[in-house]
């Protein structure tokens, strides 16, 4: 079978070219260097006011490190238009004007990096929102530690992103916040008593889902008949789904992409299963209703950010964003958007851009009213607000009862 | 018995894909490694015909016939004519299909993009039967009746046509083909199109199957197809069909009583037992050709 190493190779070097071809692409708006506006002091020149009364005469530098480009190329552009939507709310509060600043890191920590370095020392920025993934997070977030400028993550979910340091916080539940709730809602809602677990074990965050959901099955007293594991790039479920079909569970949790979502819930249809199937972070797409149509009735997947709240916040949100961007937003653009509130509501606490002030300004924040509800951080930087857990119901997420 | 029937389907899918490939092989001689591009882009042009054009599911199975036979017809045009009166055809022959495939590759990346692409809901009635206990749905019966159809098909035409007699003829020998009148052009750039044809429904029908389509869904099947030919005994239709039915069955078993992880490992353990017992394949000729 030598030719079998052939097909490869040649498409490792295409993959390669398209890499290399796609690597010029970069850059961004380049402002010509002005002087530090980041002084330790609280008060910075012009600055009067706090809270609402807050002015500033300088505009407030924010860099974005998304990845617009690449394989997370969808989520970073929600994102930005999330960023640029909230950009217009912060504005119209008067007072403080921002300016913007939003790099491409193409899905390439490396690439984080010499954004992350740009920003921090020739833009001078007060705070660094992004980036998109969690494994660029753990790269380029210590950059920022070390130079006492905070970072805030819109997406990052992974564990262990906060405990980089104190200038490090998040506004994305992680998986392990979302799934306990998800588990213990379905369970009364449902009736679980013995479910079957299916998760691909090749890839860290839906094994890391899959632990989640293992501990939040047990404190709930559910039982786990079977574990099936599959592949990431897997598309034939039916072999499995036969297997889990002769289990005859009450649901079936599955820690999956989006990519194997969509055939394993319609596989498991075909062959039968109408049990509830119950997801993980990677089922929270509305790509879901789309590509599975009627199969994605009756699954349950727990999530950070609620589409149909009815609150204030939530409402111009989505007003908001369908003006500017003509879409719905997802989750993506909610926390993006959720991202440079809190960091206004951040700068109006001390009414100062320098970064260490706008650290202790996030550190503070609690009850702050945003699209995902009554926001706080804890002590450890992490988020703090419900969770929603939801389920499809005539192609579309409504809240499970 | 559940699982042997989701074992026939999809093996049925391996087998269609096969058989295009030992087809190519079994006349010609000659490795075409553009097949599993074939494939992806006849997936990817069935669901646009589907999902944008609005084309009824019963027709896009022909439409995408045609779109790959004419597919076949250019891989032979660009990647095995302008070679094949190298002395070293056959490796050239290789790599420039690759190339070619490459090509077919890029321009479906260029107009469908990178993603994920996958019929609009709906497409198919999600009708099912139960039949002794096994759920069969009206999908992978129409999948197994069209590649029983076309595998048959193809039999009836390489034993009882005229066409069917010059490929033999060319198999055997293409310079006494030529001398007894053949028009072995002609012949080679027919199979050329019959064999990427039959590649181009196996996409399809792949596609249907899984729900979706991805760029890289050849090279996974290509590896496939190369397994269930050098089972079957490289040049045997007849073995290609048993080959890829078994590979199909043998996947199922992995996953069911192994793991899905080992679904590969054991698909291709299997063929490397295979080799080890019956060099020559299930229903190859001992005295091989020389490859």
């Amino acid at each position: 079978m030598r030719p079998r190493s052939i097909p490869l190779a040649a498409g490792g070097a295409a993959v390669a070219l398209l890499l290399t071809s796609c690597a010029a692409s970069s850059g961004g708006d380049v402002t010509p260097s002005e002087p530090a506006a980041t002084g330790s002091t609280s008060a910075a020149p012009g600055a009067g006011g706090t809270g609402d009364e807050c002015t500033l005469s300088d505009p407030v530098k924010v860099g974005a490190a998304l990845s617009l480009t690449g394989a997370a190329g969808s989520y970073g552009a929600s994102q930005q238009k999330g960023l640029q939507t909230a950009l217009d709310t912060v504005t119209a509060r008067g007072g403080i004007t921002y300016d913007l600043k939003v790099e491409d890191d193409q899905t390439d920590p490396k690439q984080g990096i010499s954004i992350f370095e740009q920003f921090l020392n020739r833009d001078k920025v007060s705070v660094i929102l992004g980036p998109t993934l969690s494994n660029a997070a753990k790269t380029t977030d210590p950059i920022a530690q070390e130079a006492k400028v905070p970072v805030l993550g819109v997406s990052n979910t992974a564990a262990g992103i906060t405990e980089i340091g104190d200038y490090v916080f998040r506004d994305s539940l992680p998986e392990t916040a979302v799934i306990p709730q998800t588990i213990q809602k379905a369970k009364e809602s449902l009736g679980l008593k013995k479910v079957v677990v299916m998760y691909s074990n090749d890839d860290a965050f839906t094994e890391s889902g899959y632990q989640a959901f293992e501990a939040a099955l047990k404190d709930n007293n559910v039982e786990i008949i079977k574990t099936l594991t599959f592949s990431k790039a897997d598309t034939d479920f039916r072999a499995l789904l036969t297997e889990a079909k002769d289990a005859a569970p009450d649901a079936l949790v599955v820690s999956g992409l989006i990519e194997a979502a969509i055939p394993l819930v319609t596989q498991a249809r075909q062959v039968g299963i109408t049990a509830p199937i119950i997801g993980g972070n990677g089922f929270n797409s509305p790509k879901l209703m789309a590509d599975a149509g009627q199969a994605a009735e009756g699954v349950v997947v727990g999530a950070a950010w609620n589409s149909a709240s009815a609150s204030p916040e939530n409402s111009a949100f989505l007003e908001a964003f369908k003006a500017k961007n003509g879409s719905d937003p997802d989750q993506f653009a909610a926390q993006a958007y959720t991202g440079l509130i809190l960091v206004d509501d951040a700068v109006r606490a001390k009414c100062s851009a320098a970064p260490a002030d706008v650290r202790d300004g996030l550190a503070g924040l609690s009850d702050i009213k945003t699209p995902l509800g009554s926001f706080s951080f804890d002590e450890q930087r992490e988020p703090q607000h419900p969770a929603v857990v939801q389920v499809v119901k005539d192609g579309a997420f409504t809240v499970l009862q | 018995m559940q699982q042997v029937a989701n074992g026939i389907f999809s093996g049925s899918i391996y087998a269609l894909f096969a058989i295009g490939f030992a087809l190519v092989f079994g006349v010609l001689d000659r490795l075409n490694l553009a097949h599993s591009a074939v494939f992806a882009a006849a997936a990817f042009v069935g669901i646009d015909l589907v999902g944008s054009v609005g084309v009824p599911v019963w027709l896009a199975l022909p439409l995408v016939l045609i779109f790959g036979a004419l597919l076949g017809l250019v891989i032979e045009r660009l990647a095995f004519r302008p070679l094949k009166n190298r002395h070293d055809a056959h490796f050239a022959g290789l790599i420039s299909s690759i190339a070619v495939g490459a090509m077919i590759l890029a321009l479906v990346q260029a107009r469908y993009g990178p993603g994920t692409r996958r019929f609009p809901v709906g497409t198919f009635p999600s009708t099912a039967f139960t039949v002794g206990g096994v759920r069969i749905t009206l999908l992978q019966l129409v999948i197994l009746g069209v590649s029983v159809a076309l595998m048959l098909g193809l039999a009836y035409v390489v034993e009882r046509t005229r066409l069917g007699r010059g490929m033999r003829a060319v198999a055997e020998n293409p310079h006494a083909a030529r001398v007894l009148g053949i028009n072995v052009d002609r012949v080679t750039a027919t199979t050329f199109a019959i064999s990427s044809a039959l590649g181009a429904v196996a996409g399809v029908l792949l596609s249907f199957y899984v729900n979706s389509a991805q760029l890289s869904m050849g090279f996974n099947i290509e590896l496939k197809g190369l397994a269930v030919i050098v089972v079957g005994g490289m040049a045997s239709l007849r073995g290609a069909m048993v080959g890829g039915i078994a590979l199909g069955l043998a996947e199922v078993f992995a996953v069911a009583y192994i793991g899905s992880s080992w679904r590969d490992a054991v698909a291709f353990g299997l063929l490397f037992a295979v080799l080890l017992i019956r060099p020559q394949g299930l229903f190859g000729n001992p005295r091989a050709r020389e490859v």
